[in-house]
Formats: structure tokens, C-alpha cells, sequence
């Protein structure tokens, strides 16, 4: 399969230029001026041209909770989002915490995913925090990374001794930081708001607590430890002071942790509960600094479908979670580019080169011999969130209307065309992605 | 005007509604002094209570308050945290709204559940108290009482003391007081105080400072599994720092208490039966307000 891009405007960690792109056996096999192949051709007329986005922190509820969301409709959704490498968290029905269970999403990624799916293991076996699971078979498998997502490991000694193995392979863990024994069961951000909705609050300090402990025990073992989803001002902190003493530490940043506060929660709206939960204006400004000064490494959805029928109950019921696969970059790029709050280079290294980093993943530039996973997006094009129009079977956000611009317009995984214009499989000679996991 | 269908909370009220119906629950007060049981407001009308948690007082007075007016009564009550396996609350809900039901009195221990099932019915719903958030009738009772007795409620002092963090109670209270204009001062263990950084509160841990120059003290509740859950060390820390006895009372002190009362933790006989205590006129105050409730709803909702 051969595809020439025409007209298009590169940016990537090199800088910009404008230049055609000659795309040959799934890989860039030429960046040049003018070019004229053989084969298809489109002319994107000016628009821009990225290396694929990576999303390292995906919930594809496959196996076991597909009335939420499957790999095939995880990754479509992803696709539309401009992604073309997402991790799967292992948070399913089973866990997924043995050499096997890599293998079978694996498996099915292959047969079904729209982009490359890369697997995850749990650090304990079922997340329960009370053994280690088989981290080397899996690691061997093709997990390429260790969460206990979900829940934090709460247990001191098994987290250390987690760390202490990882570290003899250098494989990666995955810290969700949360203390389940400090935030009380909480349900939103503590605080005046959560008092006068009479709803449980899980106080920050069971983040910053967490992270605190988990760099602690980083530093000791040598392991590489990232932190994921980080909604406080407090652990920003923490991370930046660890960075600075040369913790192997990296951290990622919701979009919905970047722009939404815990007023979002009022009225009981339990589309904005989340785990973490949503903070205050002032976390968001101290998310947003981490990201510029690179305290914070990467940009993660953490995209957590759910059925309508499991949000409409109380907000104690309600599952915690947003989606985020098709919102990402475009909101990202409305409220926080155009806007001028963050430059256009930062949100792109932050969702390409930043988790590719923390992976331990080369890097992707546009240049020939590069892999060509591509995002190309329309700087011009604008919508609202309709969460009616999601890929994704869930539809759980608190952003429906919100705007949206620099809309990825196609989406290419090793060389072939996995979206164009926001549909997903109507490509040219599109199908599910034998990706090389 | 917000109180139409609904009685969900008191913020959502204001000061002009509030009266309304402190008013309309003055003449049934005296109503009910004379007797006077067979009323017809509610004559052809249907009133479910339904009762997601345990209680005896406030349902009993639910009832009483719908016979009084003529209507025909049901009630379900359902103890423990879920439902019938499978079914929702909304699914309950639609069922016996589907019995031809008018009004929805409904108790339920999560907040924000009783507003979920007035935004998914017709019938009207009131609260009859809500997780931690509100308890509206208790709070328009409260207000009754403290109007009855000292003919005002602008200007005057109302100390709330206790387990302020847990209180629906205190809630509706600091909402309907506040909004009438009295000052609201809020006292008890710093374990068990919200952060009432926005509220329209004061805060005072230490309780005889905070009954200084007060015109009237709420006592709530303090749940004995509160000190397993490591929020206060004993019972007896607790009633001598923050417990209502006699002698902290001064002589036009009017004393309240939502019931049922833990006599000897948060409170003392000697208090809760002596001179100053409004807790039993409290309870009838309660009927009239639920009368009032009931009867201003039936002519709001359009039914």
C-alpha cells in the first residue's frame, strides 16, 4: 500500500516545515518537496501533519465489560481521536495479571483494534495488592507496563517489594495514586462544595500522600515509577521536587483535570465523577504548570466508558469516569492552544514524544524510515462535543458542548488510513490494524 | 417561585416562601390545638412514604399530616442499603408512581437521591431527608418552633451543636435560618465539621463561647459509630466538651433537638425534660409543617 500526502505542514519535535510525505509499506519512506509517486494521492492543502498520538492510559473494558466498551469500539474511538497507540489498562473482567491474559488481548487487539493496542499487567495479582502478579511472563509477553489502575498498591511492603522486582528488568510501574485509607470512600473533591451536597469528600492529601510514598520507595529501589492522572496542586509539587533529586519518576495529566473543577459535581451531576476526582481552578493552573515547566511528562485520557443506565443513579452509585479518546486533542487545542495557555509544540509533545518516552519508546519523527503512525489534523476545523456522535459505546462526559477545534481529520497506522474525516473504516481499504504490539 | 412541584431543599427556597408556608404551618398548629383532624385538602389525593432508611417519628408524622388533610396513605418501607436485587430506585419509583400516586414523601440515606427521582416523576416529591444534605421539613419545624416561641427569627443567635459534618439537619437549618436573618454560629469537634469556608456560618469549637449571648441552641444527634469511625475519643470527652447540660443554658435559652436523643452523650435529662427544652412541641410543630407542605404542594403542582 502506497500513499503520497501533498501539501501538508510537519511539526514535529524537529519544528515545522511544509512538505510531501511518500508513505510505502507501512513505512515514511520519503519527506520531501514537490514529490510525485506512483500510487494514491491526497492533497491536505496546508494541513497539519503530527506523529501519531499515544494515549498511555485507555480503558478498553475488554474483556468482560464489553456493555461498556470493546477493543474494536475503543480503538475506533481512538482513531477518531487522532490516536494511533493507546495502552490498555488491565483493569478487567478478569484482571488481566498473567502472561496468558497479555496474550489474549493481544489477540484480539490484532484481529479487531483500529490502532496499535500495547497491553498492561497488574502489579498484584487480581489488584488485590496482596502478592505480586507474574510481571516478568508478562512482561515477556507484551505488557508493557504494570498498574493496579483503580486502586493504589495500599500495602507499603508489597508496593516495595513490587518496586524491588520491577526494577531488576526495569520495567515500568504504573502508579494510580490514591490512599483509600485517607480519602474516607469520598466521592469528590473535599471541600465546602462536597459538604453542602452532603457528599463524601476524598481529601487531596490522599493523592499527594501516595505519590509521596510511591517516590519514596521509587528513589529506594531504583524502579521506574510513573504517576498517573495527577489532579492536585500538592503532587505537581511532589513531583517536581523528586524530579529536581533525580527520582526516575515521570507523571501524566488528564484534559479533565486540566480544564474542569468540582463545580462541575453540583446538582449531583454524576457525569463529572471521576477518580480522582475534580479539584479546584487553583489544581488546574498548577496541572497546567507542570505540564510547561516538564514536570509533567504526558497527556493520558484516561478514558473510562460507561453505560448511560449506570450513570443515571445516585452520585454515590455512579461508576467514577469520563471518556476522553474523541475529545482529547480537540479540546485540548480549543481551550488550551488557541487560547494561548499552552503553545502548540508543548500539547504535541506531551501526547506524542511524552509518552512515548515514559514507555522507553523511540521516538517518531517525520522523516523517512519512521514507522508511519500519523495524525493529521484541520487547525480551521471546529465543532461541539456531542457525545450522541461518539465512536465509543460510552457517552459519559461533562463536556457535552463544549468546543472543539483543530479536529483530527485522518488517522494513519502503519501506513494505512484507519479514519478520515471523522469515519472511522471508510478509509481507503481500511480494516483493523495488524499492528506489531 | 420554586416551591411548585417539589420540596427538595430550603437553599433552593426563598425568604417570602419560607414565611409562606411557616405561616400556613402556624394555622394548622393551632388547628390542630382545637382538634381539628378532618380536614379536606388533600380529599381524592395520594401520598406514598417511602422510606429508603429506618425512622418512626418523621414517617409517623408524614402520615398523620396527609390523614389530617383527607388523603389516602401508603407506605414502603424498605431497610438496608439496595433495593430489591435488580431493581433501581428509579425503577421503584416509576412503579408506584404507575399506582396512580400524587405525591412522592421520600427518605433516602444517599444524597442527591430524592432529587433524582423528582427529576424523573410527575407526582410531586418532598424530602423527608436526604443522606447528608438536607432534611427540609425538620428545618422549616425548627424555624416554627423558634418563631412561636421568641416572635422573630431576624436578628436573633442559633447555636448548632454537634456532628455538623453528618447533619442534614444542620443543613436545612443553617439554610432557612440564615435566609430569615438570624445569625448561625456552628460548634462541635473539628473531626466532625464541614469546611464551611462558603457557608454562612460561624465556627466555634469551644460550645460555652459559642452560647454566649445565644438566643437559642440546636442539639444534633451524635451517632455512637462515630467514635469507631475515630471521630471523637468517648462519650464522656464529647458530652463534656460539647454535651448540653442544664447549667450551660441560660435563662431564655430555648432548646431544640430533632429526635431521637441520646440522653446522656449530647445531651442531659436535666436539660432535655427542664424549663428551656421545646423538643416535644418541636414534634407537633412537625405535623403542622408537614400539613402545610403537603396542602401548598397539592395546590402548586397543578394536580
Amino acid at each position: 500500500m502506497e500513499l503520497l500526502l501533498k501539501n501538508a505542514k510537519l511539526i514535529d519535535a524537529s519544528g515545522e516545515r511544509y512538505a510531501d510525505i511518500w508513505i510505502r509499506d507501512g513505512k515514511i519512506a520519503e519527506v520531501g518537496k514537490d514529490l510525485v509517486r506512483p500510487g494514491k494521492s491526497v492533497d491536505l492543502g496546508g494541513k497539519v501533519v503530527l506523529p501519531g498520538l499515544v494515549d498511555i492510559h485507555t480503558h478498553l473494558r475488554e474483556p468482560g465489560q464489553e456493555g461498556k466498551e470493546t477493543i474494536a469500539t475503543g480503538t475506533a474511538a481512538a482513531a477518531k481521536g487522532g490516536f494511533t497507540t493507546i495502552c490498555a489498562m488491565p483493569n478487567t473482567s478478569p484482571v488481566i495479571d498473567s502472561p496468558l491474559l497479555v496474550e489474549l488481548v493481544k489477540l484480539k487487539a490484532r484481529g479487531q483494534g483500529w490502532v496499535e493496542v500495547l497491553p498492561t499487567g497488574a502489579i498484584t495479582k487480581g489488584q488485590k495488592g496482596e502478592e505480586i502478579a507474574e510481571m516478568g511472563l508478562m512482561h515477556r509477553a507484551g505488557a508493557v507496563g504494570f498498574s493496579d489502575d483503580g486502586k493504589w498498591v495500599q500495602n507499603a511492603h508489597i508496593a516495595h517489594n513490587a518496586m524491588r522486582y520491577a526494577a531488576q528488568w526495569n520495567l515500568l510501574l504504573i502508579s494510580h495514586p490514591e490512599d483509600s485509607t485517607l480519602n474516607a470512600d469520598g466521592v469528590m473533591n473535599a471541600g465546602p462544595l462536597a459538604d453542602r451536597l452532603g457528599l463524601k469528600g476524598s481529601d487531596p492529601v490522599a493523592e499527594v500522600a501516595a505519590v509521596e510514598r510511591d517516590i519514596i520507595l521509587a528513589e529506594a529501589t531504583g524502579c521506574r515509577l510513573h504517576l498517573t492522572h495527577l489532579s492536585t496542586a500538592g503532587a505537581v509539587a511532589a513531583v517536581r521536587r523528586a524530579k529536581v533529586r533525580g527520582v526516575r519518576v515521570t507523571a501524566d495529566v488528564t484534559p479533565h483535570h486540566l480544564l474542569l473543577t468540582e463545580a462541575e459535581c453540583d446538582g449531583y451531576n454524576t457525569l463529572a465523577k471521576v477518580n480522582p476526582p475534580l479539584r479546584t481552578h487553583e489544581d488546574c493552573e498548577a496541572l497546567l504548570a507542570g505540564l510547561l515547566d516538564g514536570t509533567i511528562d504526558a497527556i493520558a485520557t484516561d478514558h473510562a466508558p460507561h453505560k448511560d443506565e449506570e450513570k443515571k443513579t445516585t452520585f454515590d452509585e455512579a461508576p467514577a469516569g469520563i471518556v476522553g479518546l474523541e475529545t482529547a486533542w480537540p479540546l485540548l487545542y480549543a481551550h488550551l492552544v488557541q487560547t494561548g495557555r499552552l503553545p502548540l509544540a508543548v500539547l504535541i509533545e506531551k501526547m506524542t514524544a511524552g509518552p512515548r518516552r515514559i514507555l522507553g519508546r523511540e521516538d517518531l519523527a517525520l522523516a523517512a524510515g519512521q514507522r508511519a503512525d500519523i495524525t493529521v489534523i484541520d487547525p480551521n476545523a471546529q465543532s461541539l462535543v456531542n457525545p450522541a456522535d461518539f465512536i465509543s459505546k460510552g457517552r459519559n462526559t461533562p463536556l457535552a458542548g463544549w468546543k472543539l477545534a483543530g479536529l483530527p481529520v485522518m488517522t494513519i497506522v502503519q501506513g494505512q488510513v484507519v479514519m478520515l474525516n471523522g469515519k472511522v473504516g471508510e478509509g481507503p481499504a481500511a480494516q483493523p490494524v495488524a499492528h506489531v504490539g | 417561585m420554586t416551591l411548585t412541584k417539589d420540596l427538595l431543599t430550603l437553599e433552593a427556597l426563598n425568604a417570602e416562601e419560607l414565611w409562606e408556608i411557616l405561616k400556613r404551618g402556624n394555622y394548622y398548629r393551632e388547628r390542630l390545638d382545637k382538634g381539628e383532624k378532618a380536614g379536606k385538602e388533600l380529599k381524592g389525593r395520594t401520598v406514598a412514604n417511602m422510606f429508603f432508611e429506618p425512622s418512626t417519628r418523621t414517617r409517623m408524622s408524614f402520615e398523620l399530616a396527609a390523614q389530617y388533610l383527607g388523603a389516602h396513605v401508603i407506605n414502603f418501607a424498605h431497610q438496608g442499603s439496595s433495593l430489591v436485587k435488580g431493581e433501581s430506585l428509579l425503577d421503584t419509583a416509576w412503579n408506584i408512581e404507575a399506582m396512580a400516586v400524587d405525591c412522592m414523601v421520600i427518605r433516602h440515606g444517599t444524597s442527591g437521591a430524592v432529587k433524582l427521582v423528582a427529576d424523573n416523576v410527575r407526582a410531586s416529591v418532598v424530602n423527608a431527608g436526604e443522606g447528608k444534605h438536607e432534611h427540609p421539613t425538620q428545618g422549616l419545624l425548627d424555624l416554627l418552633t423558634i418563631w412561636r416561641h421568641k416572635g422573630r427569627i431576624e436578628g436573633l443567635k442559633v447555636v448548632i451543636t454537634g456532628d455538623i459534618l453528618h447533619s442534614r439537619v444542620a443543613r436545612s437549618n443553617i439554610q432557612g435560618l440564615t435566609k430569615l436573618g438570624a445569625q448561625v454560629v456552628v460548634t462541635g469537634p473539628a473531626t466532625m465539621m464541614p469546611d464551611t469556608s462558603d457557608w454562612p456560618v460561624e465556627e466555634e469549637t469551644d460550645l460555652d463561647k459559642a452560647l454566649q449571648g445565644a438566643d437559642c441552641v440546636n442539639v444534633l444527634r451524635i451517632q455512637k459509630e462515630r467514635q469507631e469511625q475515630g471521630l471523637f475519643p468517648s462519650q464522656k470527652e464529647y458530652f463534656s466538651f460539647w454535651g448540653l447540660d442544664q447549667s450551660r443554658l441560660s435563662r431564655d435559652m430555648l432548646l431544640l433537638h430533632p429526635g431521637p436523643m441520646n440522653r446522656g452523650i449530647e445531651i442531659s435529662d436535666r436539660a432535655a425534660d427542664g424549663p428551656n427544652s421545646a423538643i416535644l412541641d418541636q414534634v407537633t410543630n412537625g405535623v403542622a409543617i408537614r400539613m402545610a407542605v403537603l396542602s401548598l404542594l397539592n395546590e402548586r403542582s397543578g394536580h
